[in-house]
């Protein structure tokens, strides 16, 4: 069977990448999986058990000790040797600030072409061909790579479902460090906030705040109806920019895609930046005190009222219910 | 110091944009073009450096048709001191791979210490022609940051990451790009509107270029339209739209 790379991210501390699971179920819907990892130490036993479980027949473990301290080139270095190894159908990176721009250069080294931000996959007689969600979901785009490698960047948290589990078999190199065009990294600080609530990409539930909340104190409001819910929390660009919330909590043109099954956004106007994010969840509920805000427009259920009464009250029924 | 800022233009995220359903291609009629925002922020970057240190030299760069040399305009008014335009009828359509080769030929051209670009554009949010560049050219990149502190002897920044941020640096000459965590761009005043008239914009040709016809290339081959979403239900909460609201999720198994 022809053989599918994919680039598995690792992260400094070691740990492998939640986007790994949709990249290999992306990869054995167009052939065998290749997992291609880069990493400062050979890989342990039980990341190379993990991968095989997540469907990655082949592991191709490349160690250097340029991988925590440099960025993106010995990603690119590993796939570009892979590539020559493995003769693959395609190679596939996660949508990722690093998968982007390992894919970008690996293209360029080896004649290849992105597909990029891809949300499903699949083989049309041998030729990868890779759909797009456009413009916030308003169109639904396929392409192909004419005359070179596929290199398709994969939107993370859209590939649902896993590979079936193999027992992965490892393939180790030592990559010389690159040292040319280097961009160094000097530190790594990590988010803090290890938070329990779920991944706002590949959450069921939604729960968004906008600049209407107006503090962010009072930007908890939004955290509690999250947790009622067992939601994970989004926001709008104005929300990020007021400093209420992390701006990788934005959904939007500019943030995040999601496509939950309930969405509910509090004192967002729905401007169309940020319907492009969410307008393809299955449900919508938008509580907003102006009644001609744009976001009831796509609103399966709207409240045209304040979200400090309206909020609180919510929660207590919710509450009530689950109990 | 001499800094290329990369500028696109690109339909007005504030409207509806089309594509055409028979090439997949941006339908270029149905919406007002904009500067991209980002590269706004991309060009305020560099007019600061510019603003503090008076040797700095910044040039707008931009691939498009004829009107996009109304972005190169902006840019100039914004404060840039001059313009080019890589224009030719057979960049018409052009992927990410042909675009990136021949804003790397261009730039060669061109010269620079520091190349200025957004992370994404809002129209293909491909994000992947500034990496390009950066490859064709064998230069580091510091892509996605969110500060950068660019000097004579190298760039530094701080990148946001997957799970946090790192700090970055390379030596010069070096390609960055730049997150909406920058600061939004100046408005051109009236005196920038009349010296950006004087400003000059060269245009180059592929021919001008040299750059060969890329061997492979992404191309669309179906363009479906997705019906819009029909508004639902909207109550004035009199008091009880809580509770309706709550029986509505518990209906829907949505809790
Ligand atoms: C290139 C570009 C990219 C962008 N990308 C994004 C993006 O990714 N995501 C994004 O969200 N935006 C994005 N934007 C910005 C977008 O245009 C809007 O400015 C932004 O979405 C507005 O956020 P908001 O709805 O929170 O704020 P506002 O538009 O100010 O709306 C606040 C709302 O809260 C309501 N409100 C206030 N108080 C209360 C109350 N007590 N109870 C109930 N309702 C209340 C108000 O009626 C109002 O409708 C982008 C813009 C551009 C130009």
């Amino acid at each position: 069977m022809t053989n599918i790379l994919t680039l598995i991210e690792v992260s400094h501390r070691g740990g492998i990448a939640a986007s790994a699971r949709g990249l290999l179920a992306a990869a054995a819907t167009l052939g065998s999986p290749v997992a291609v990892v880069v990493s400062a130490a050979p890989l342990a036993d039980d990341d190379v058990a993990r991968l095989g479980e997540l469907g990655a027949v082949k592991v191709y473990s490349a160690v250097t000790a340029a991988a925590g301290s440099v960025l993106v080139a010995p990603a690119v270095d590993a796939l570009s040797r892979a590539v020559d190894a493995y003769r693959p159908a395609a190679v596939l990176t996660a949508n990722s600030v690093d998968g982007r721009e390992a894919a970008a250069r690996l293209a360029v080294r080896v004649g290849g072409s992105v597909l990029a931000d891809v949300v499903r996959v699949r083989s049309d007689n041998g030729t990868v061909v890779a759909q797009h969600s456009v413009f916030g979901g308003a169109y639904t785009v396929e392409s192909v790579v004419e005359g070179g490698l596929p290199v398709l960047t994969i939107r993370q948290g859209a590939i649902e479902g896993e590979a079936p589990a193999a027992t992965a078999e490892v393939d180790t190199v030592s990559l010389e460090a690159t040292t040319d065009a280097a961009t160094v990294i000097d530190q790594f600080n990590d988010d803090v906030a290890v938070s329990v609530r779920p991944e706002l990409r590949t959450a069921a539930t939604v729960v968004s705040g906008g600049r209407g909340l107006g503090s962010s104190e009072n930007f908890v409001l939004v955290e509690q109806l999250a947790d009622a819910l067992g939601a994970a929390i989004g926001a709008s660009r104005a929300a990020v920019d007021a400093g209420y919330i992390a701006q990788t909590a934005q959904v939007g043109q500019t943030g995040v895609s999601v496509s939950p099954q309930l969405y509910i956004a509090l004192g967002i106007s729905g401007a169309i930046q940020h319907r492009a994010g969410m307008q393809t969840a299955k449900t919508i509920v938008a509580i907003n005190k102006d009644e001609d805000a744009p976001i009831f427009e796509v609103a399966d259920f709207g409240i045209v009222g304040d979200i400090f009464t309206v909020v609180p009250k919510l929660i207590e029924a919710v509450k009530a219910r689950s109990n | 110091m001499k800094i290329v800022v990369l500028v696109k233009q690109v339909p007005d995220t504030a409207e509806e944009r089309k594509l055409d359903p028979a090439t997949g291609q941006l339908d270029r009629e149905s919406t007002d073009l904009v500067v991209d925002e980002i590269n706004e922020r991309a060009l305020e970057t560099a007019l600061r450096i510019k603003d503090t240190n008076k040797g700095t030299e910044v040039v707008a760069m931009t691939m498009g048709p004829d009107q996009a040399t109304q972005s190169l305009r902006k840019a100039l008014s914004m404060g840039a001191d001059s313009g080019v335009h890589v224009v030719d009828d057979s960049l018409s359509g052009a992927d990410t791979g042909r675009t990136a080769a021949t804003l790397a030929a261009a730039l060669r051209s061109t010269g620079f210490d520091v190349v200025v670009a957004g992370n994404e554009s809002t129209d293909g949010r491909a994000g992947v022609v500034p990496a390009m560049i950066a490859e064709h050219l064998q230069l580091p990149l510091l892509g996605s940051l969110i500060s950068a502190e660019i000097a004579d002897d190298g760039v530094r920044g701080v990148r946001q990451g997957e799970g946090g941020t790192l700090n970055v640096r390379a030596g010069l000459p070096a390609v960055l790009t730049v997150t909406e965590r920058f600061p939004e761009a100046r408005f051109p005043n009236f005196k920038g509107i009349l010296t950006a008239k004087r400003k000059p914009v060269i245009t180059l040709s592929v021919a001008d270029l040299g750059v060969a016809a890329t061997p492979s290339r992404s191309v669309v081959i179906s363009t479906a339209e997705r019906p819009p979403r029909a508004a639902g239900r909207k109550l004035i909460d009199d008091g009880d739209a809580a509770s309706e609201l709550a029986e509505f999720l518990v209906a829907n198994r949505l809790v």
